[in-house]
């Protein structure tokens, strides 16, 4: 924005969108203005019906994991050890998704009620809630898709983006994000420990007592209680809930894996340079929630299993709005992206996880000059380039 | 209830295991009121004894410790999804396990006009354990003398209750003023208690009904020896509007002083609301006051060296959000209003219109 305040007879294009949809900076000014609006307008309507729709969310969570780890009890009978996992898996989903991940956004904290207060909830995963809180709320929600800020880029284990230097590391993409998937939670729970920039020595060991400790008492609790209490109450069938507990954890790890994965990662997101958002406009910074999200298209029980992330540029726009509203916001956000020709970048979960599957596959190889791996995509357009030539002369 | 001791312990010990949630998430989907970790009430009774007040019988859950005679607690109620802290003075006595409170409706008062449209028997509302040093002392004093006003009377008669079923032989008297007898709360069974008990000595004023009580106008010190002729050496306890306790500390003010005890807490739509960049800013927990400079909360924080937890700066991680305790508040985005004791704010994009007090 400076440059078209310094030279105001010949206005360039804001900074922030030259590599990506050029708006000008009175057109970002004004659909940041909008969107405002639309918050604005939300903000204002919250009101009982969130607070039901949340708290029966809660009884449906809490009912189905009584159930679940009533019949895994039983679990050695295998009908009941089936409809248990089921149950506690479902419950698992909806604690971390549709109740954890949105409370914990503050999309509550309007409500006074400490049971929906933001700072005070902890959720039924290996992360603590307050290390969560801090590398979601806002390391990644403030920080979207900015390369090198952005620590949600690849968790510090996958390559998920070209600006991210290539190593031999990343040749095991396959294999770390499939790792990744089944272990999410864990992932999750070493998230804020910055490994990656542990190891480069950016960051000291010594400094982060605190969150390992953290980190150690959290899961200590989730294995006490999923892999010791429960299975003991079974006395001798205790291997049936044990393995009921593991088999739960891991379904939801898988699916909170892929639904995250599709929030931000598919074909056609768009990632951002440190430089080029320093000094962000609001309108901006919505720009940037807006390219840097990808929305997944399905009925009212996908949404809410997904947590509402279906709506994940709605939720990148309007981080504490409860995540309910989202759908009917998109209908808003879908206009104005069309009026401003910006993408509004929405599929099917199997085709925005295929898309994330090859770029996950994609990326474990060093780009050379040209676009795809292993340089074909820039010997391809030589001989294209060669081709023309020869057919011109 | 010997049930409900004995399985304590057990419980707590079984939080360990029931997972982030504890028991209480659980419980609570069965019954609110079995909660452990949080104070709640359930509505029994709902009456209303005059046009604009209403008196509601509450009882509380197991945690709830009891209330002394003069003391108030916090009662939470939820209008419309969101949850509105207020203070009341039980009347209830000591001792007794369910809680009285009697609540006059403002016209403006949100809460209280909830309550007394609203209000019905089965309703749970969140509530604080007993606060303020409004106390009778131990050992009771010679005699007492009780002012109030309106719906301070309310813990007046809680101690009056509390003194007659102890089966005090002092003297007690107590100066009412109200507007008129269509008004005056407990008026029916204060003309009983006096009736019956000599000790006791009941003197009304109805401010806009010259003539209808046994005194005539606002408070006066003239008032006074007529309650008790000795009144210098009775412990005094007045509650009610700012302008009698006002009347009742001048007539006070030459070194009597430590026999008075004075209350008064006022619905927060008559809070004054403040200006930008006024009165003094409170970080309650770390003891430290500021003029309030008009930036936002959490610049007002870091520049008195607290460091208070924050992200974004913007308003949208909700990592600085902590507890206003009471005062006005400004959000700067939405540039809402507010005055309501007990909300989360965010700190980033908020600002004290007047003096506002914080938790952290």
């Amino acid at each position: 924005m400076t440059t078209a305040t310094a030279h105001p007879t010949a206005p360039e294009p804001p900074r922030v969108s030259a590599s990506h949809i050029p708006l000008t900076a009175e057109q970002l000014q004004r659909f940041g203005e909008e969107m405002d609006a639309i918050r604005q307008r939300v903000l204002a309507e919250r009101g009982q019906s969130d607070v039901d729709y949340i708290r029966a969310v809660i009884r449906a969570q809490r009912g189905l994991e009584a159930a679940g780890r009533g019949l895994l009890w039983a679990g050695v009978f295998p009908p009941a050890w089936l409809a248990g996992t089921a149950a506690l898996s479902l419950s698992k989903i909806l604690d971390n998704m549709e109740i954890g991940h949105n409370v914990m956004h503050g999309q509550y904290e309007w409500t006074n009620d400490p049971k929906l207060s933001g700072k005070r909830f902890e959720w039924d995963t290996a992360c603590p809630a307050d290390q969560w809180r801090h590398s979601h709320n806002y390391v990644h929600h403030t920080h979207t898709n900015i390369v090198g800020k952005d620590r949600d880029i690849g968790y510090g284990i996958l390559r998920m983006s070209k600006d991210q230097p290539w190593s031999p590391y990343y040749l095991g993409n396959p294999l770390w994000a499939t790792l990744l998937a089944l272990f999410f939670e864990y992932g999750v729970a070493l998230h804020d420990l910055e490994v990656e920039r542990l190891a480069t020595g950016e960051i000291d060991r010594s400094e982060q007592r605190e969150l390992r400790e953290g980190i150690r008492r959290k899961v200590g609790r989730q294995a006490l209680k999923d892999y010791v209490f429960f299975p003991a109450l079974s006395g001798p069938f205790f291997v049936f809930p044990l393995a009921g507990n593991a088999a739960a954890n891991i379904v939801r790890n898988v699916w909170a894996f892929t639904i995250i994965f599709c929030g931000h990662f598919p074909e056609g997101t768009h990632e951002f340079s440190e430089e080029e958002t320093e000094e962000e406009t609001r309108g901006e910074w919505y720009y940037r929630q807006l390219l840097g999200s990808a929305n997944l298209s399905g009925g009212p029980l996908f949404h809410i299993l997904a947590g509402n992330l279906g709506f994940q540029i709605e939720h990148h726009l309007f981080p504490d709005l409860p995540a309910r509203r989202y759908a009917e916001i998109s209908v808003e956000v879908q206009e104005a992206c069309e009026r401003y020709g910006l993408p509004y970048n929405v599929g099917p979960l199997h085709r925005q996880f295929g898309s994330v599957v090859r770029k996950i596959c994609r990326l474990a190889l060093p780009e050379t000059e040209g676009r795809g791996p292993l340089g074909l995509g820039a010997a391809s357009r030589r001989l294209g380039g060669l081709a023309k030539r020869a057919f011109l002369r | 209830m010997a049930l409900k001791l004995a399985l304590r312990p057990r419980l707590h010990a079984l939080d360990t295991f029931a997972g982030p949630h504890g028991i209480d998430g659980y419980l609570e989907q069965i019954d609110p009121l079995l909660v452990r970790g949080e104070c709640r009430a359930e509505v029994l009774d709902v009456e209303r004894p005059t046009t604009e007040s209403v008196t509601l019988t509450l009882r509380p859950n197991g945690v709830w410790q009891g209330c002394r005679a003069g003391q108030f607690v916090r009662v939470a109620v939820e209008i419309d999804g969101v949850r509105h802290e207020r203070c009341y003075s039980p009347a209830s006595r000591e001792g007794r396990r369910e809680i009285e409170i009697t609540v006059k409706r403002h016209s403006e008062g949100l809460v209280s006009g909830f309550l007394f449209e609203r209000a019905r028997a089965g309703m749970v509302f969140g509530l604080s354990q007993a606060e303020g040093d409004f106390l009778l002392p131990r050992p009771r004093p010679e005699s007492v003398l009780l002012i109030g006003g309106g719906s301070g009377l309310t813990p007046l008669v809680a101690i009056l209750r509390t003194l007659l079923a102890e089966g005090y032989d002092g003297r007690i008297a107590l100066l009412h003023y109200a507007p008129d007898p269509e008004r005056a709360i407990y008026r029916e069974e204060l003309a009983r208690l006096a009736a019956e008990r000599p000790g006791f000595t009941l003197l009304r004023s109805y401010t806009r009904v010259p003539g209808a009580g046994e005194l005539d106008g606002h408070f006066s010190p003239a008032h006074l020896p007529e309650a008790d002729p000795c009144f210098a050496k009775a412990e005094t306890f007045a509650c009610g509007p700012p302008s009698l306790l006002d009347a009742v500390r001048g007539a006070w003010a030459n070194g009597l002083e430590r026999r008075l005890h004075v209350e008064s807490f006022l619905p927060p739509s008559f809070a004054s609301v403040g200006e930008d960049g006024e009165g003094a800013v409170r970080f309650a927990e770390s003891g430290i006051e500021v003029e309030n400079s008009g930036a936002s909360l959490l610049e007002q924080a870091e520049a008195a060296g607290l460091r208070p937890a924050y992200g974004c700066r913007m308003g949208i991680c909700h990592t600085c959000t902590c507890r206003k305790l009471s005062g006005t508040h400004k959000n700067l985005i939405t540039g809402e209003v507010s005055s309501a004791p007990g909300e989360e704010i965010q700190l980033c994009v908020s600002t004290a219109l007047g003096d506002l007090e914080v938790e952290i």
